[in-house]
Order: structure tokens, then sequence, then C-alpha cells
């Protein structure tokens, strides 16, 4: 198939940027996006040119690097990662808009890569348990009833992908926050820190710069792993419950 | 690190919780919330006008003198305003501090446009349209200043006040503006607050419905007025 690409180039991180249209020709439907990005990047590379910069590793749809905006969608037109997204979703003669995340907690780097530091300060903030070191404890010696254990892995799934941020008409870190807590604070494991992980995740977030949820719900459809709208809900009967018990100690 | 609300000190309470976007997000749903009740049970009083002039007069006029004597004639009335004026003042700071703080998270637009999303603007105009309806509303109905009646009798008021087109038009894009809040407001004030889950995926359409009936009952008032079923 033949694409009329149209990708946001930007040489740096102060280089103030442009859209550059490119015709790719020779796209096979059984590649994923990413693949097109590489055919388009052999090209450019056998012109002389700078190739276009995006961030991937895992190529399976786990590790949460990948991620662009493809025709104003976050990862595209299907609910899947960008590296899982095949061109088979895309006519023969389209025009694909490529651009980065746009958040302003999320400064391009170069091209299409963003910096997604902000999501590790807020895991930083409070996104983690007290684990005792040295050997495993015994699997089974924490029971978790199964409704618990279902939701807290249901949430668990966030990649930190960031396409939550990206599709919200807020760049609101919501969803991701959510997913985190829910997570967490569901868990026998997570109980130390239940009060203090929402307050200074939800914090952290807040001085990073990323907007407040208006539930308008543009990132569940555009989340990969299908976070539910009602982890948001549930962020905030945390953050609720949290600021009670602040206000009695 | 963007400079936004990262100069605030922490929530370390309910008497800080204007420091946190979701703090300022539950001011805003119990705000909203609380005008919301008001809004319903004005809407139901309104409707006594079909029972005929008198019987509306005397219900404009009853509403001054709620819990006298323990109260003096119109305090209950001057109650509900002065709570009214704090929900509104809350609620309107909650929405610019907030609206302000999401814009600047987002400084670089999208080329490609993409479908939906359309609640946040809906919100912030209908907002906007409601605060402008809120004043004009009460020069025309509570004190009477741009209202064509020659007397101060409630009824009077309505019915000279419906007999111009354009109070009409203007009124009805306010409670199509009052409409679209509800519509999308009362469900995201469950959201900010934390009660909604999946077992209540029908609240969003109960609120809908909601929003529709309360935009219906205000409506049939002026428009009794156009089609002379009121007079
Ligand atoms: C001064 C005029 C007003 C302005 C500027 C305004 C603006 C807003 C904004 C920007 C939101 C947030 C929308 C979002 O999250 O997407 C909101 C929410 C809301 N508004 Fe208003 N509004 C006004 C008047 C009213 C009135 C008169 C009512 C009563 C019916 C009301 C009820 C609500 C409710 C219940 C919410 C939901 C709160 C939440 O999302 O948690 N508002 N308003
Ligand atoms: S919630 Fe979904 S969209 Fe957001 S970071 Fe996690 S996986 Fe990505
Ligand atoms: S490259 Fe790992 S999720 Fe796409």
């Amino acid at each position: 198939m033949k694409l009329k690409l149209k990708i946001w180039r930007q040489k740096n991180a102060v280089d103030a940027g442009g859209m550059v249209s490119y015709d790719l020709e020779g796209v096979s439907t059984d590649m994923s996006f990413l693949e097109m990005l590489d055919t388009l990047n052999e090209k450019l590379i056998m012109e002389g040119e700078d190739p276009v910069a995006f961030d991937h590793d895992c190529r399976e749809g786990i590790c949460g690097s990948c991620g662009v905006v493809i025709n104003g969608d976050a990862h595209g037109p299907e609910q899947t990662t960008t590296c899982q997204l095949h061109m088979r979703s895309f006519k023969d003669g389209e025009e694909i808009i490529i651009e980065p995340w746009r958040a302003a907690p999320f400064p391009v780097i170069k091209d299409l890569v963003v910096d997604r530091g902000a999501f590790d300060r807020i895991i930083g903030a409070g996104g983690y348990i007290t684990a005792p070191t040295g050997s495993s404890p015994e699997g089974n010696s924490t029971r978790i009833p199964k409704p618990d254990a279902d939701a807290a892995f249901a949430n668990a799934t966030c990649i930190g992908c960031g396409a939550c941020v990206a599709a919200c008409p807020n760049g609101s870190a919501s969803l991701f926050v959510s997913a985190k807590v829910t997570h967490l604070n569901l868990l026998p494991q997570g109980q130390p820190e239940r009060t203090t992980r929402v307050l200074d995740m939800v914090e952290q977030m807040d001085a990073e710069g990323f907007g407040g949820c208006t539930n308008t719900g543009m990132c569940t459809v555009s989340c990969p792993k299908e976070i539910p709208f009602t982890s948001i809900a549930n962020l905030n009967k945390e953050y609720r419950r949290a600021v009670q018990q602040s206000n009695k100690a | 690190m963007v400079e936004t609300l990262s100069k605030n000190p922490r929530v370390t309470g309910f008497g800080t919780l204007h420091r946190s976007t979701i703090g300022r997000k539950m001011i805003m749903a119990v705000s909203g919330l609380a005008m919301l009740g008001f809004v319903v049970v004005h809407m139901v009083g309104n409707l006594k006008i079909f029972f005929g002039e008198t019987e509306f007069n005397e219900y404009a006029h009853w509403l001054r003198t709620i819990g006298e004597p323990a109260l003096h004639h119109e305090w209950f009335l001057w109650i509900m305003r002065v709570g009214l004026i704090v929900a509104l003042v809350a609620h309107f700071w909650a929405a610019i501090t907030l609206s302000r703080h999401d814009v600047k998270a987002r400084p670089v637009k999208y080329q490609a446009k993409r479908k939906g999303g359309y609640a946040t603007t809906l919100m912030r105009w209908g907002g906007v349209t409601l605060a402008l309806f809120i004043v004009y509303h009460i020069l025309d109905m509570t004190t009477g200043t741009v209202n064509p009646a020659t007397t101060n009798e409630p009824y009077d008021r309505i019915t000279s006040g419906f007999g111009e087109w354009y109070n009409v038009v203007f009124y009805t894009l306010a409670m199509g503006a009052l409409c679209a809040h509800i519509w999308h407001g009362l469900w995201s004030a469950a959201n900010t607050l934390g009660w909604n889950r999946a077992t209540t995926a029908g609240f969003r359409t109960f609120a809908v419905v909601f929003a529709l009936a309360v935009a219906f009952g205000f409506l049939l008032i002026p428009y009794s007025v156009v089609f002379g079923l009121v007079d």
C-alpha cells in the first residue's frame, strides 16, 4: 500500500518543530505501525536524511514505551499499543498524521519521543509498597478475596504508556494514577501506605502540571489496557477517605 | 516542572481541600449539587403557575414567610440567597482556576482533531451562559429592573416578560445550557465524589433523564405564555 505521511519533526527539545510530509510506498498490510515507520526510516537513511525518532522497546504491547498520536487518536484507530497496531487498519492511499503525546509534563525530546519522567516521579511519590527484603514469603500466606484480586490485577495491567494523558483534553494523568492507586490500595500489601499513597501521588501529579479530570472519558477509550473509568471514581473515593483520615490526625 | 498548582502546600484535611485538583473538583461537585437542589425545588415551585394567578402570587409571598415567627420576615429567603451565593462563588472559582490549570497542561494542540471530548467545552461555555443568565434572571424576575411588567406581582412579571420574544429565546438558550450542564454534571459529580462504580452505570442515564426533565419543567412556563395557556 501507498501512504501519505505527515509527521511531527523536531530536532531537539528547544527546536520549534513542525509537520513534514512524506510519501511512502511498498507498505504491507501485515506490517505493524512501527515497522511502517522502520520502512520510512530505512528510506530516509538511504537518502541521507535524519530518521524519525520514536520510542519503542518490547514491540509486543507490554512495556509501554511506544505511543504516538495517529490521526488525532492516541495509539491510533484500534484500542491497542502503537506497536500492536497493524497497517490493515488503514486504507491504501490514506493520509496519516503522526504527532507526539502533547502535554506540558511530557516535553518533546526529539520528533515523536517525549520525556515521561513525570510518571516515574509520580510512582516514586507513592506507587510502591513496603516489602521486607530476603527470601520471598510463602505465596498463599496472604489471602486476598477473589474480587479484590481480579480488580487489582485489572488495574495492575497499566503499562504507563501515557496514552490517557495524550487523549485527555486536559492532559490529565488521572487514569494512570487511578490505576496505580486502585491496584495497590486494594491489596493487603498496600495497606500501610494506603492513606499517604493517594495524597502523595495526587500532589505529585498536580505539581508536574497534569490537568484535572473533567470526566470526559477520553482516556479509557484510548487505553491499550482498558483500565476502566470507574478506577478514577475509586481514586476520588480513596482521596476522600485519605483526606478524612488526615483530618483526624 | 510546570509551575501551576506545584507551589501549593499539601492537603491536610477538608479545610485545605482547595489546594489540589481533586479537592477543587470536589468543591465544584458539592457546590454544583447544592445549586442543583435549589434548581429542582425552584422548577417544581414554578409549576404552581398552572393553578392560576392568585395561588401563584400567594406561593411567592409565602416563600417570604417561611420560618416565621422563629425567623423574621424574609430571613429564610436571605439565608438561602447567601448559601446560593457562596455555592456560586465557590463553583465559579473552582471552574475558572481548574480550567486554567487544564489549559496549561496542553500547551501545544494536536494538528489532527479527534471526535469526542466535547463535554468539557460544553460545561465551560454552558457555565458562562448560566452565569450571564443568573444575572439577567434576577434583574428580570426578582428586582423587575428589565421586566416590562407594570406591577410587582410575580404572575404579572412572568406573563409580561414572556410576552417579549427575546426573553423566550434567551430563556430557552439558558435552559439548554442548564440541561447540558446537569446532563454531564450530575453524573460527573458522582464520579468526582467517588460514588460511581461498575454497578452504578445506570446512573448516567438517570442524569440525562433528570436533566431533560428539569429543562422541560422550566420551559413549560414561557411556552405556555407564548401559546396562550397562561395569560
Ligand atoms: C456560574 C456559572 C457556572 C459556571 C461557570 C459553571 C462551570 C462549571 C464547570 C467548568 C464544571 C466542570 C465541568 C467538567 O468537569 O467538565 C462544572 C461542573 C458542575 N456544575 Fe457548574 N457552572 C456554573 C453554574 C452551575 C449551576 C447553576 C449548577 C446547578 C445546577 C451547576 C452544577 C454543576 C454540577 C453538578 C457540576 C459537576 C461537578 C463535577 O463534575 O464534579 N453549575 N460547572
Ligand atoms: S492507564 Fe492505560 S493509557 Fe494510561 S498509562 Fe496506563 S496503560 Fe497507558
Ligand atoms: S513497544 Fe513495548 S508496548 Fe509498544
